[in-house]
């Protein structure tokens, strides 16, 4: 089992990108430990801003630095950097066209039992929606990195979730295929498309297995880029199958199932069933137990392609 | 700039002709802030359209987005953009000259208009400034009915705490705000004492729309060493004409071609009296 959390691969790739950068900055909002940047603020101090507790500073700081020329990466739980700062997100990010990354870290249901204050099951639905916002959930430490370095690239505004914990390697230091914008087909199959998104790959690939040896034949897509969604890969992927199955730590409501469907629907009729977390607080528990509970995981995703394929 | 009180007279009619051109615009805000505007533009900021794109040039963002009929004329007046062409497009359908600033326009940083963003990303600006070593100065203006916000304070903590002496904010002290007067709305007066209990350089200007009072305020905040400067100027909402002084009505109220008349001429006649 990998032991690397997201969160890691970004400090990693930050650290070595600034020490020849000097326009990379770094904020948190108290929150340089759970975001696993605390080692960027040791090593580059000059390039660190810690704004205490406030997470509507946090941006927008952000945003002035980079209106002058700075590269910053506002790190913060996905839970408050996406409601109490969605402002400032929207106005001073977004509307003005700043050059500002927001990190949401701990997201989805990562807090576990920390309950719903402590919870982003909204985030996507949310970011999606400010126009000239782009929103991204990486699956697996490698590809954070990929997407790290592709964000350094461009000037454009950007929301990512990562989760707190280490999650399952989905590719290796050899084999991380990526292009900004583009989903990853991590297995191809003709009866059913799986979606995901962020820490939903990993299930959705087991649950490949699962209809495997049942005889079904599943197509596995990494669409960590949720916005903008690659559609023109999801039209053709879908176009080989019977049925589509979305899966992630979100709400049902706007987030990867709701874009996904609604492509689906208007180029390429089809059943699409969305598997998600519920519209309520979530049952108390550990990541691992609440997606078990809400059938996140691989026997559920497989459950759910079955019915998918019922006519 | 020696003729800016003059100046302001004009820039107060350039106002009200953009308002009654567009139809819509918060003319009072507008009449409280411009003299501060006008100072900043004139006499104080190294920013012109010759060195807009500059990296040492100084910033200023309109955190008061709301009064942007004022900051329109002053950027005109300022040559950034023709005046004529605000006359002609301010609100109208696909225009760049929206009811709020928008960077897409010469000489706008930012776009704002949601109030408590201004001082946020000002701190932000005059920390960029600091760790390239740069000497630009940072400006915002803020409303007073504005202080209600959050946001503000937060960033009044962070730009005393980084110790940013590049920054200068203004608040437009015209105690009205939409719904009445500020303290009846929510109580904001010892500003003096709330500002320097974060940590900040206070200064109050006594007549905020007295040009030569204010340029004072902004020449001595240049000389302060380690802390921001916050300038409370005590202005007069409205300001320019009996119609509309200290009238919450005028919050945003577009005048009658009457009061259009009266406005202009009453404008006329105080600049005459200047000379």
């Amino acid at each position: 089992m990998n032991t690397i959390a997201n969160r890691q691969a970004i400090c990693n790739v930050l650290m070595e990108r600034a020490k020849t950068d000097k326009d990379i900055v770094v904020l948190c909002s108290d929150s340089r430990g759970s975001a696993s940047l605390a080692p960027f603020f040791k090593e580059f101090p000059g390039q660190a801003v810690e704004v205490g507790i406030a997470e509507q500073d946090l941006v927008g700081i952000a945003a002035g630095l980079a209106r002058c020329g700075k590269k910053p990466f506002a790190a913060s739980p996905a839970c408050f950097l996406t409601t109490r700062s969605y402002e400032q997100a929207k106005v001073d990010v977004a509307y003005s066209g700043t050059n500002v990354t927001l990190i949401g870290i701990s997201g989805g249901v990562s807090y576990g039992a920390l309950g719903m204050s402590h919870h982003s099951t909204q985030d996507i639905a949310s970011m999606s929606a400010i126009p000239n916002m782009r929103v991204y959930l990486p699956s697996d430490r490698f590809q954070t990195a990929k997407l790290i370095e592709a964000l350094l690239q461009d000037e454009k505004p950007a929301y990512i979730r990562v989760g707190r914990n280490p999650v399952e390697d989905i590719y290796s230091e050899e084999s991380c295929p990526f292009q900004l914008d583009h989903g990853v087909v991590l297995r191809e199959g003709t009866d059913v498309l799986l979606v995901a998104c962020g820490e939903m790959v990993s299930p959705a690939l087991a649950a490949a297995d699962i209809l495997d040896r049942e005889g079904i034949s599943a197509c596995v897509m990494d669409m960590y880029c949720v916005k903008p969604l690659d559609t023109r890969l999801l039209l053709e992927k879908a176009a080989g199958v019977k049925a589509v199955v979305t899966v992630e730590e979100h709400v049902r409501l706007g987030g990867l199932g709701s874009m996904v469907a609604q492509e689906i629907g208007a180029y390429d009729p089809k059943r699409v069933m969305n598997l998600s977390l519920p519209d309520a607080p979530v049952i108390t528990g550990n990541s691992r137990e609440v997606f078990d509970y809400y059938g996140l995981n691989g026997e559920g995703i497989a459950r759910e392609a079955r019915k998918a394929l019922k006519a | 700039m020696d003729n800016l009180r003059e100046k302001t007279y004009e820039l107060r009619q350039d106002i009200l002709d953009i308002v009654v051109a567009g139809k819509g615009g918060h003319i009072g805000g507008d009449m409280s802030v411009v003299d501060i505007l006008a100072t900043l533009y004139f006499r104080i900021m190294n920013v012109s359209p010759e060195n807009q794109d500059s990296p040492d040039r100084d910033r200023f963002i309109m955190s008061k987005g709301h009064s942007v009929e004022a900051l329109y004329a002053v950027l005109a007046s300022a040559g950034f953009f023709p005046l004529k062409e605000v006359l002609e497009k301010f609100s109208r359908f696909g225009s760049p000259y929206i009811g709020h600033p928008n960077n897409h326009l010469p000489g706008i940083e930012m776009n704002s208009g949601s109030l408590g963003h201004g001082l946020p990303v000002s701190v932000g600006m005059a920390l960029a400034g600091k760790m390239d070593k740069r000497d630009y100065r940072v400006y915002t203006v803020m409303g007073d009915g504005e202080l209600a916000e959050g946001s503000v304070w937060e960033a009044a903590m962070a730009g005393a705490s980084f110790g940013l002496d590049n920054l200068c904010a203004t608040i437009d002290r015209n105690r009205l705000q939409i719904s009445g007067g500020t303290e009846e709305v929510m109580k904001l007066d010892s500003l003096k004492e709330k500002f320097g209990a974060f940590g900040w350089n206070v200064t109050e200007v006594e007549d905020g729309n007295d040009v030569d009072q204010l340029t004072k305020a902004y020449e001595e905040a240049k000389t302060v060493k380690g802390r921001p400067t916050v300038v409370i100027a005590n202005t007069v909402k409205g300001c320019g004409s009996a119609v509309m002084e200290n009238k919450a009505g005028w919050h945003h109220r577009v005048p009658t071609a009457q009061e259009y008349t009266e406005i202009s001429q009453e404008l006329l006649e105080r600049k005459g009296r200047l000379s």
